[in-house]
């Protein structure tokens, strides 16, 4: 059963295909990772899987509806999250408050209600404080309920970002290269996270340039390179397709040049080493 | 029930309202009450432009166009037509909400500099309505407004004003701390923050960016209306650029998503004139002087930074942070 | 073509000279500094206000320009100094604030170095009205016309061959690959103020002999040449010449043939149509941001 169709979807800036003729199929419940070059459009598609960027062309079509064109917050409301490469955390508020927004959509008051503070919203304000708070252990966060957003570090920051998506209740999530910048023992971390968000049964989708992240947690890998699908298939197949040896390391090395072999049989051992 | 109190929303409002009960004791004659009641409508345009500005992060340089609306409105109902005052003020807030909703989603979709030179534009195109349809508002003239008065009752005289506008203030202030403080105000504030970061939560930025538009409008309008029946006339004079700017200085000057920041702008910026009419010759260099000083200085507003002052500096990374108030 | 459309055209063109080059002064300070200089319209004044002073005091015209204009550079230089160089990187609002402030300032300080009266200058060469096409027009407008077209003309040798004008040019399009370069970025948002006050102030002197002057005629003008400056595109020197010139026969023929009461709210009304249906105007920038 696939929880995302994306069919011939295409993105252009101008005269540039950032994104070209892509169709795929992310199964419900997987965890599926999305790499490729630098430049090969993996933002691009994030944004366009998530309402921030409409479609030049092509279909994305969710649980069975049809998404394309609309806007970020009508992706959200069918129950896809997500967390930004470059942090959109708000720094005006607290940690706590970051992860409270997430729960927009369960909270949502009206007009007459906020301005009126009926008694219903209190109690909802506490249940909405606890439930956040919960979702900050989850994520690993529980020294910084109390903290000031702006006065954590990047790699909690990023737990934030992924709390705050949670509270959204999401069916579907796409993290945006959440291992960038985290060290080896931060890593892990995330990869437990993600091993745990996908037992509770969201489908994971994951835009990666750390390999061995990818290459560990992944059931399938989309490979992209300049906004076209280079390759897709289980972290296996992925891994010793010479087209993606090529796209990464360069053709010689691909197709066997004198030390190319060698090279491409470290790639694979070291591989092996790391899972 | 003590710890409630020593919150900074409720002790605020407490506090205000002492305020408000004690101050005609220092008010010895009408100018002192004119210039209280001045002061009251200000902030209650200013808490609802404190909500754009402040909280949604967006700009309007063409509020005052809003408040003469309200003014204009209740004044031609009332006076022209015969209504009854009140139903003149509720007609005239609705069609004020109206148009603020038409013209609002086309002007929100626009940011910055252009926001700010639409709801410029906005505010001046109003004012030259409202300064040539004279058949209607009696032109650069302006117009006489009756009395507001319900049941019978009419409200006279800057006594029974000031207790009026310093009522409604309170309930103004209510009612903005409350939208702050309600999922709404959150997701304003997170809007201001990041607009793609609420998007991805769910959060519709032009639909709320537009109701806090027709928010910040209607608590213009009624500011006007109440205005015009108080003076006892209109002019377009409280409808000009300047008084747009007067307004938004009044907010940012306060503090920016702060409502009693709000009111302490309101407070000092309408008084302000008031002390340099000795030196009239001076007041618009010390004016203009002052929008500009408190923007190097103070870029936060006068509460912020007096609340950052006082607040005490606690190593590491727990500093914890509550409610704005 | 009949006489009266004419008269109107040649009007309007008139006027339209004047929004440009205001709207070339904010186009200069924005692709600088990505600042809307509200006090833009107070150089205006500053340069009709002092050669009517001047004059008044017996210098000959050929003196008194150029004093006026370097006063008014003088002052977009302190303005810059002093109000804007302190809010560097600060936010939108504030800006603002800071540039509706100064013009405010500038404002009460006009009041007190001159007066709130209106003040007749005369014109340059006389002013017999001169017949073109059935329509007259005055020798000061014929000034306006031509005077504009040799700045525009210098300005465009000066962005395309001096040194400077190119550094200005490489700031406006990327500040930090400029800076890397090594041109020294704050001497540019620096001149950038002292040109603008310097074309403002030439636009006050232009206009002055045909409208009177005094101590808030920069108000509308400041605000009709950002009207100006949207309509061409924020930015965009072709732009400012471009909506300046068209909100100004607008302008001029929308009084004549429709109604002359709202005269002063059609640049508004183009302003926000320009705002609503195509905000880059005619030729800024155009298109999103990517994210």
């Amino acid at each position: 059963m696939s929880m995302m169709q994306v069919e011939a979807l295409g993105k252009k800036f101008g005269g540039l295909n950032a994104v070209e003729d892509l169709s795929f199929e992310i199964p419900a419940g997987s965890v599926y990772s999305i790499i490729g070059p630098n430049g090969a459009g993996k933002t691009t598609l994030l944004n366009l899987l998530t309402g921030v960027y409409r479609p030049s062309s092509g279909r994305i079509r969710f649980d069975g509806q049809d998404l394309s064109g609309r806007a970020p917050h009508e992706f959200a409301r069918h129950g896809i999250a997500r967390t930004f490469q470059n942090l959109q955390v708000f720094f005006n508020m607290s940690a706590l408050e970051n992860v409270m927004v997430g729960r927009y959509l369960q909270e949502r008051c009206g007009l007459a209600s906020a301005l009126l503070r009926f008694p219903r919203l209190a109690r909802a304000e506490r249940a909405c404080r606890e439930e956040a708070a919960e979702l900050m252990r989850y994520v690993g966060l529980q020294d910084w309920l109390t903290a000031a957003s702006d006065a954590m570090p990047y790699g909690a920051l990023k737990r934030l970002e992924i709390a705050r998506a949670l509270a959204t209740k999401p069916k579907l999530m796409l993290l945006d290269e959440p291992a960038a910048g985290l060290n080896p023992t931060e890593a892990l971390a995330l990869d437990d996270l993600i091993g745990r968000l996908a037992g509770r049964g969201v489908t994971v989708v994951l835009v990666e340039h750390n390999m061995k992240l990818v290459m560990g947690v992944s059931d399938q890998i989309l490979v992209l390179d300049y906004g076209r699908k280079l390759a897709e298939g289980s972290a296996q197949a992925v891994r010793n397709d010479p087209k993606v040896i090529e796209a990464y390391l360069g053709s010689e090395i691909a197709h066997g040049a004198a030390y190319g072999e060698d090279i491409a049989r470290a790639v694979a051992v070291a591989a092996e080493m790391h899972r | 029930m003590l710890a409630r109190l020593a919150s900074p929303r409720t002790g605020g409002l407490l506090a205000l309202a002492v305020v408000i009960a004690l101050l005609p004791l220092a008010l010895s004659n009408k100018y002192f009450y004119d210039v209280a009641i001045l002061v009251g409508l200000n902030a209650i345009v200013c808490i609802g432009l404190n909500l754009l500005i402040g909280y949604a992060g967006q700009i309007s340089l063409g509020h005052a166009g809003f408040f003469g609306l309200g003014a204009y409105g209740s004044a031609v109902l009332a006076s022209r037509y015969g209504w009854p005052p009140l139903a003149a003020l509720l007609a005239t807030t609705g069609a004020v909400a109206m148009l603020a909703y038409v013209v609002g989603r086309p002007i929100l979709r626009l940011r910055g500099h252009y926001l700010a030179m639409a709801t410029l534009g906005l505010g001046i195109i109003i004012f030259m309505i409202i300064s040539t349809e004279d058949k209607f508002t009696g032109g650069p003239d302006g117009i006489s407004v009756v009395p507001f008065s319900v049941a019978g009752f009419a409200l006279q005289g800057e006594r029974v004003w000031y207790w009026v506008v310093g009522a409604l203030l309170l309930v103004a202030v209510w009612l903005g701390l409350n939208l702050i403080e309600s999922p709404t105000g959150r997701a304003l504030r997170a809007l201001h923050s990041s607009e793609v970061g609420a998007e991805v939560v769910g959060i519709n930025a032009a639909e709320h960016k537009l109701m806090v538009f027709v928010v910040s409008a209607v608590f213009a309008s009624v500011a006007g209306s109440l205005a015009a029946h108080y003076s006892g006339f209109v002019t377009p004079s409280k409808v000009t650029f300047l008084h747009s700017i007067e307004l938004v200085t009044m907010v940012v000057f306060g503090g920016l998503a702060s409502t009693f920041g709000a009111v302490v702008g309101a407070v000092v910026l309408t008084t302000l004139p008031q002390l340099l009419a000795a030196f009239e010759d001076y007041e618009m260099m010390v004016f203009g002087a002052v929008m500009i000083g408190t923007m190097i200085f103070l870029p936060r507003g006068v509460v912020p930074s007096l609340a950052r002052l006082l607040r005490p500096r606690r190593a590491g990374g727990a500093a914890g942070k509550d409610s704005l108030a | 073509m009949s006489a009266q459309f004419m008269q109107y055209l040649l009007t309007g063109i008139t006027v339209g000279a004047i929004y440009a080059l205001v709207a070339l002064g904010f186009s200069i300070i924005f692709n600088a500094s990505d600042v809307i200089n509200f006090a833009q319209g107070e150089f205006v004044m500053i340069g009709g206000m002092a050669t009517m002073s001047l004059i008044a005091a017996g210098l000959p015209y050929g003196l008194a320009i150029p004093l006026a204009v370097a006063a008014a550079a003088l002052v977009g230089l302190a303005l810059e100094k002093f109000a804007v160089e302190p809010a560097r990187g600060a936010s939108v609002v504030t800006l603002i604030i800071i540039t509706i402030g100064a013009s405010i300032f500038l404002r009460g300080l006009a009041t007190l170095v001159w007066d709130k009266n209106l003040h007749a200058v005369r014109p340059f060469t006389g002013d017999a009205p001169i017949a073109i096409a059935g329509a007259t027009i005055l020798p000061q407008s014929l000034w306006v016309i031509g005077v504009t077209l040799a700045i525009v003309l210098a300005l465009s040798w000066f962005f395309g061959r001096t040194l400077l004008g190119k550094a200005m040019l490489a700031t406006s399009h990327n500040r930090l690959a400029a800076q890397l370069v090594g041109i020294n970025v704050r001497m540019v948002l620096f001149m950038s103020f002292g040109l603008s006050a310097a074309l403002g102030a030439v636009a006050g002197i232009l206009i002055a002999p045909i409208t009177t002057t005094s101590y808030d005629v920069g108000v509308m003008l400041g605000l009709k040449g950002f009207a100006a400056a949207i309509l061409g595109g924020l930015g965009s020197g072709l732009g400012a010449v471009v909506g300046g010139i068209v909100l100004g026969v607008a302008e001029t023929m929308s009084a004549g043939y429709v109604s002359s009461a709202y005269k002063d709210a059609i640049a508004f009304v183009i302003m926000l149509a320009v705002l609503f249906f195509l905000p880059s105007g005619l030729f800024g920038k155009r298109g999103g941001d990517r994210v």
